[in-house]
């Protein structure tokens, strides 16, 4: 009896990862079929015959290493820059005592319910204002302002023995040499779980970029394909073949640092 | 803990604090993307959908013919394009010339973003107002100021299932409104299964909007500050409209049409109000044996004239603060060129807006185009405020939700005018001081 | 350490960064929202008038707004249940000791969070086409008929709940697992002794230990759920008949396509209003229960 249990268990979960992994198999499977193929009932699941002309046509007619360049940069870019200013603060609300330093703290969690579209458009005017829309800044500017990530760097720095550092001060180390040198590689593991988280969360978002972002030079993968599906109405194969080219680099990073995503986002659950 | 493998974070490599910090600066130094400096002008020029993927080819050729004029077209889908051109203002990076469809002019002249265009007609040897279309070129003035140049029209027009309709009686098409609605009698009839016309209430603002245009529903009253839609005529036409729906000659579940050709090729409907495009798409779409079953015809009117219909189509407009003025000019003749409009009208299907293309052989004996010739004749603007497009999508869902009975008439309409007078409460305050 | 200017220097440019970009903006469309600005106000800001509350008075009296907001709470009350128990379901499958590969599924359960919300949108607008979706062909495996899923006003949230559950559930039950861990096994061994079945054990020891982790579930997919915009906006453009428009949808279509923004800012809040109570609500539900 109980090994029937084990086998319906197996099967719930092979079922499960099936239904869970066939839309994204299907995208690469009709990516690679010639055009119209994949519009036939019944719906082919795997192609007759394998052709890469939709990816031709994305790198040549499309200019997709064009938008590819534009997400790569810019997702690298505020990643970059939003660890160190992140790290930092983190830092200081983990191991300076100031006055209010509590309150603000909480204040800052608390703000993070407030929803992104609250300051689209005033952003969008102020942003307009200094001459920033249609910019590579005026997508990395924005992304610079993440509480989530001084909450993680918080929590981790918390753990740093104050020892450590005392000693350091009393061997006359500087402020910022403390942070350089000793706080830094020993946050190793939650910076590069909220690198990933950011990088992530900055090549997968579409709203901003959209609205941004005028001339399609600028477009970044998402964009253009919401403006090529919006476009392409009949072309699925094409369609696929530009979702396979964004989905499968985030995928990709995915698989290769999965321990340390995961792990931060059920460091970022703990209750304290 | 694992180890990472050195793929795309150099930050594990080499000393990882100081390569963060100088890539930063590095990127945020290199701002905004600059294009390749061409010796010479580069014009930017939008269009949108099909016109702005086939108006490419037209480049080289213009670009031949002014040496050190670059034109750079960038295309943008339909659905985009109303809040792209608006962000773009916004952004203070509208193109040198885009593409504007013709009711969205007026929002574009309050925004003080497109350019006069009297000054630079009279200047120009090639260009007249009497080249086009009245009804056409009306739409591109606004108070007396020309703000636009036609690129291709656009109107509704009736295609039928010729075959299907000569089945019940009637070998020409219907020509006013109680052969329209005799005919769509008839046909279910014959075919009880069957559907007289297809109404596509749930994205086409035109068809009802038409039919007041045709009663001479002015739309909209009061110096265009507030909705008539409550007015007697267009509750007529909208009356009239209804009948389609009440008598069960046009489906009120319109989504169960998902593809419109095949609909059209099985007869499951005979009669269809829509536009040009659908020349080449029904040509293209339709089964051979289609083949000569299937033709157009100009709006049957409320008492046997021709009806009016929607003076539609795009226009080139050129930004007021371009710094290519001249070039954009010579690039708007260009395209108004008659062999020019032609070559488009092959590419696209889209008809020229220059009267003098129509005289082509391909134009002049294509019959399908001949109904759009005639009713081009007999068009009308719809209200020029920049309100327009926000007022005909609701007009659109208030008729459709009295299409099925959701609302009587009166009370639909009603309703209308209630939400049409909200949303020109601030032009009511700027033109009337209300 | 007590260094002052040190602590400042540290904060100074996140504090900088969130008081410029978040803060203000925050305040400013605060302001935006007792305005009528719009489009007109675009081309001369002189259009621009202080109008008091009555966008919100106008909100309150759209239907669209309340249409917005019907099916938004729809999406909410129906897909959120279904993800958190869909998750639960998956880490309560993958927790029994004698499962092996855990890695290969819980790798495959998460793919679908990491990918890229538009181009799933696109592919899922296939799986549901009326004629050559994978969905309606297996739905006629089976004898039932095709539903036009994005077309059908009736289905078409049904369709944008089940791929939102899709995308997201693995996130959750990553959640899940963790919580799941941290339940002492001496618990369970307590209440088998006690004569609990499988099932008893699960009711009185898997959910009360779960609760806090139950709790904390909520509150973030509702604040994300709340935000539904990108499938509607690839998918269903809002319709069909609006059955898929929602609040940010709205907001969006409002600000971005007819530039009334002094209406969309109005809107903006009402949205924060919802989130904010939804949150004060639940953690009160989460106190009361003395969790």
């Amino acid at each position: 009896m109980q090994k029937f249990g084990r086998f319906l268990l197996y099967l719930s979960l092979i079922a499960v990862a099936a239904v869970t992994l066939a839309p994204l198999g299907w995208m690469v499977s009709a990516s690679v079929m010639p055009t119209g193929q994949s519009a036939a009932f019944p719906p082919p699941f795997f192609p007759k015959e394998l052709t890469f002309e939709h990816y031709l046509r994305l790198f040549t007619g499309i200019r997709l290493a064009r938008y590819l360049l534009n997400s790569a940069l810019l997702s690298v870019s505020v990643t970059a820059i939003s660890l160190a200013i992140n790290s930092m603060a983190g830092f200081a609300f983990a191991k300076y005592r100031f006055r209010g330093r509590d309150q603000l703290f909480k204040m800052l969690v608390a703000s993070m319910i407030i929803p992104s579209q609250v300051t689209m458009l005033p952003l969008f005017l102020m942003l307009n204002k200094m001459g920033l829309i249609n910019t590579y800044m005026g997508v990395i500017i924005p992304g610079m302002a993440g509480i989530f990530g001084i909450f993680l760097i918080r929590q981790f720095a918390m753990s740093i023995p104050d020892s450590l550092i005392e000693a350091a001060r009393m061997d006359g180390a500087s402020d910022f040499r403390i942070y350089w040198s000793l706080i830094l590689p020993l946050c190793k593991p939650i910076l590069i779980t909220l690198a990933i988280f950011t990088f992530m969360g900055t090549w997968n978002d579409f709203l901003w970029p959209l609205i941004v972002m005028t001339d399609d030079s600028m477009y970044t993968l998402p964009v253009a394909i919401a403006n090529l599906s919006l476009e392409h109405v009949q072309d699925t194969e094409l369609m696929m073949a530009g979702a396979v080219m964004t989905v499968a680099p985030v995928l990709i990073l995915f698989a290769a640092v999965q321990k340390y995503y995961i792990s931060g986002i059920t460091a970022g659950s703990l209750k304290e | 803990m694992q180890r990472i493998s050195g793929r795309t974070f150099v930050k594990a490599c080499v000393d990882w604090r100081g390569v963060l910090p100088a890539v930063a600066v590095l990127l945020a130094v290199s701002v905004p993307s600059c294009g390749p400096r061409d010796a010479g002008s580069v014009v930017t020029f939008w269009a949108f959908g099909v016109e702005g993927e086939h108006v490419a080819k037209l480049m080289p050729e213009f670009e031949r013919r002014n040496p050190g004029i670059t034109v750079r077209v960038q295309v943008i889908p339909w659905n985009a394009a109303h809040e792209k051109l608006l962000t773009a203002f916004a952004g203070r990076s509208l193109p040198d010339v885009w593409q504007l469809g013709n009711t969205w002019i007026p929002e574009f002249t309050i925004l003080n973003a497109i350019e006069d265009l009297g000054p630079w007609i009279s200047r120009s040897r090639t260009l007249r107002a009497s080249g086009y279309f009245p009804g056409i070129w009306d739409t591109n003035v606004m108070d007396t100021v020309l703000f636009g140049i036609p690129w291709y029209v656009d109107t509704r027009v009736l295609f039928y299932r010729s075959d299907l309709l000569a089945g019940v009686g009637y070998v020409n098409p219907p020509r006013s409104w109680d052969e329209w609605f005799d005919v769509c009698a008839r046909l279910k009839q014959a075919h009880p299964e069957q559907y007289g016309i297809f109404h596509s209430t749930n994205n086409e603002w035109a068809p009802p909007v038409i039919m007041g245009l045709q009663e001479h529903s002015p739309l909209l009253k009061d110096q265009d500050t507030r909705g008539d839609f409550s007015g007697p005529e267009f509750v007529r036409a909208t009356r009239a409209f209804d009948r389609f729906f009440k008598n069960n000659w046009a489906p009120v579940k319109t989504t169960q049409i998902v593809n419109v050709f095949q609909a059209f090729a099985e007869g499951y409907f005979a009669m269809y109000i829509t536009g040009p495009w659908n020349i080449g798409e029904f040509s293209r779409r339709l089964p051979d044996s289609l083949r000569g079953r299937w033709m157009t015809a100009p709006l049957p009117g409320p008492d046997g004239a021709i009806g009016l219909s929607t003076a539609g189509g795009s226009s080139l407009v050129m930004f007021r603060h371009s710094k290519h003025k001249e070039e954009v000019w010579k690039l708007i003749e260009f395209l108004s060129e008659p062999a020019q409009q032609l070559e488009f009208y092959r590419l696209t299907g889209n008809l020229p807006a220059r009267v003098d293309a129509w005289r082509d052989s391909s134009l002049a004996a294509n019959r399908y185009a001949a109904a759009f010739f005639t009713q081009l004749n007999h068009v009308v603007a719809t209200p020029k405020v920049p309100e327009w497009e926000q007022i005909a999508q609701k007009a659109r869902e208030y008729i459709e939700l009295i299409t099925m009975d959701q609302y009587t008439v009166e009370e639909g309409l009603a309703a209308l005018d209630r939400e049409v007078d909200i949303i020109l409460e601030k032009r009511r305050w700027l033109v009337r001081g209300e | 350490m007590a260094n002052r200017h040190a602590a400042l220097f540290f904060l100074a440019p996140a504090l900088l960064a969130i008081g410029a970009f978040f803060v203000l903006p925050v305040l400013a469309a605060l302001v935006l929202s007792f305005t009528d600005f719009d489009i007109y106000s675009l081309g001369n800001f002189d259009y621009a008038r202080f109008v008091g509350l009555k966008n919100y008075m106008q909100l309150l009296a759209d239907p669209l707004f309340w249409k917005a907001l019907k099916n938004t709470f729809y999406f909410l009350l129906v897909g959120g249940p279904l993800s958190i128990a869909v998750s639960l379901g998956a880490a309560l499958m993958l927790q029994p000791k004698f499962v092996r590969f855990k890695q290969f599924f819980r790798t495959a359960y998460f793919a679908p969070v990491v990918t890229t919300l538009v181009a799933v949108a696109v592919v899922w607008r296939f799986v549901y086409h009326p004629r050559f979706g994978i969905l309606n062909y297996l739905l006629s495996l089976v004898g039932l008929g095709g539903i036009d899923w994005l077309g059908d006003p009736h289905w078409a949230m049904p369709a944008i709940i089940l791929m939102a559950v899709w995308k997201n559930f693995g996130y959750n039950m990553i959640i899940f697992i963790a919580g799941l861990q941290g339940i002492p096994g001496e618990l369970y061994e307590a209440a088998a002794i006690d004569g609990a079945g499988r099932l008893q054990q699960f009711r009185s020891v898997t959910l009360p230990m779960l609760a806090p982790t139950t709790v904390f579930i909520s509150i973030i997919t509702m604040i994300g759920y709340f935000q539904l915009f990108a499938e509607p906006y690839v998918m269903t453009q809002g319709g069909p008949r609006n059955s898929t428009l929602s609040i940010v949808y709205l907001m969006y279509q409002q600000g971005f396509r007819w530039w009334n923004m002094g209406y969309s800012a109005a809107l903006a809040f009402i949205l924060f209003a919802f989130i904010l109570a939804g949150s004060v609500l639940q953690s009160r539900m989460q106190k009361r229960w003395g969790i």
